[in-house]
């Protein structure tokens, strides 16, 4: 293993940075992305509950892959060209999102409808007593869950391998056959894969116990 | 000049009919009292009124606006007419100041300064300016309620919707808020519309009682009437005689 570290360093360290910005990127754009469609799914105007409804039922239901390999063979076919890592963002971005409006739409549902009641009958738009005051609790509830989708983005993050997006899978692979050994590389690959989610984890406790209190 | 009009309003949860046929109109500076048994439909009747409850047929006018038009803006209504409710709804997250000060800064724009300041007379107006830096959760039920009086005062309304507002107190409580109902009701020109029980509350202050059944006004007299000589409907005399001798 460390002669892995010594003589494909540079490669991994390159694939390591990839996966954490592929997972910063689709990380912010999935929450905001989910949370739109978690708060569509919870307003009283038809039309957004539907838009919300079927992107959240296409998207969660079709393979990570394939959403990827849409915008990286179909969407440079008729659109614009894009690269292997901008596909997989996007496509990691748009799969978590889907995760992602369910469980917070999940927390919107666990703040007491006495909440958004009260904050209307004080004159209160929809969108204000959402942001003032039903999302800040929802979120304190869907800590955890979100926690747990975090985590799987970073991990599926490695569908980047599939699309030549250069990420630490991408590397690893490229590693194992050059130097045939394998059980090492992967090791490796798994112990960077822990260096970021490890933290993620733990920082998502700390705040799950913050706000608790 | 009337604050709140029902002409004909009919109201349907499904193939439930909780309203029927509802004529009222209530006047500026009135206070007026809505009794009847449970699942009569005064808290639906007063729901509708700042919209949280829409109505299916009929007219029914607030300040002037015609709730049904597609033109008239809720939350203009709300601004001029509040609600206390049951179970208090303060915002959890946010501390007793922020709770009245919250819509005003939001709804009405109003200065900082200003806002604080007239939100701390209304805490000390309910006697609570000593707890405004505490989250709801740590005050009791009755005081939660009379916070959210004081919410719905900093907005100025016109109107004020109380929805039950001493049934989910203790008893000990229940002064502490009716008294800063009493109060608001003598001291200033505010039409106020309660749905409760209390009877002592609708005795002193109230200038009309109203009897509902069965999502139907059957009863509407002064408290005179009312009180001292006896309502005509047999149901509304019925149930007067049960919560005055309980």
């Amino acid at each position: 293993m460390i002669s892995i570290f010594q003589n494909y360093g540079g490669e991994l360290l390159q694939g390591f940075g990839q996966t954490l910005l592929c997972s910063v990127i689709a990380l912010f754009f999935s929450l905001i992305i989910g949370s739109m469609f978690a708060i569509f799914e919870t307003t009283p105007i038809k039309f957004l509950r539907v838009i919300a409804r079927i992107y959240i039922e296409v998207f969660r239901n079709i393979p990570l892959l394939v959403i990827t390999m849409f915008f990286f063979v179909v969407i440079p076919m008729f659109v614009v060209k894009i690269g292997g890592f901008t596909a997989g963002t996007i496509g990691l971005t748009i799969y978590t999102s889907a995760f992602i409006a369910e469980t917070v739409r999940a927390g919107i549902q666990s703040v007491d409808p006495g909440q958004m009641e009260g904050a209307r009958a004080n004159g209160l738009s929809f969108w204000q007593a959402m942001r003032y005051i039903v999302l800040p609790q929802a979120f304190r509830y869907v800590i955890p869950p979100l926690g747990n989708q975090f985590i799987n983005l970073v991990k599926n993050s490695s569908v980047l391998a599939f699309v030549a997006g250069f990420d630490l899978m991408y590397q690893g692979n490229v590693i194992a056959s050059d130097s045939l050994s394998t059980m090492s590389t992967y090791m490796c690959v798994g112990v960077l894969y822990l260096v970021i989610t490890m933290p993620l984890s733990y920082w998502m406790r700390h705040l799950e116990k913050k706000l608790a209190s | 000049m009337s604050m709140i009009e029902f002409h004909d309003v009919e109201k349907y949860y499904g193939d439930y009919h909780a309203l029927h046929d509802i004529n009222l109109t209530i006047d500026n500076g009135e206070t007026v009292v809505l009794i009847g048994p449970s699942g009569s439909g005064k808290s639906t009747l007063i729901r509708t009124i700042n919209g949280l409850e829409t109505i299916q047929k009929g007219q029914l006018i607030v300040n002037g606006q015609d709730l049904a038009e597609k033109k008239t803006d809720m939350n203009r209504i709300r601004k001029n007419v509040g609600m206390v409710f049951q179970h208090f709804n303060l915002y959890a997250n946010k501390t007793i100041l922020e709770n009245i000060m919250l819509s005003p800064r939001l709804v009405l724009k109003r200065p900082e300064e200003e806002n604080k300041k007239f939100a701390m007379e209304l805490l000390d107006r309910v006697g609570l300016a000593d707890q405004a830096p505490k989250l709801p959760a740590q005050l009791s039920g009755g005081q939660q309620q009379r916070i959210a009086i004081a919410r719905s005062l900093a907005m100025k309304p016109k109107a004020l919707l109380f929805d039950e507002p001493t049934s989910a107190l203790d008893p000990e409580m229940i002064d502490d808020v009716l008294n800063v109902m009493k109060d608001i009701a003598r001291d200033s020109d505010m039409t106020m519309l309660v749905v409760t029980h209390e009877m002592g509350f609708a005795r002193e202050v109230a200038n009309r009682v109203i009897f509902m059944a069965d999502g139907q006004i059957l009863e509407d007299d002064s408290k005179e009437k009312f009180f001292d000589g006896q309502p005509s409907n047999d149901r509304a005399r019925q149930f007067l005689s049960k919560i005055i001798t309980h």
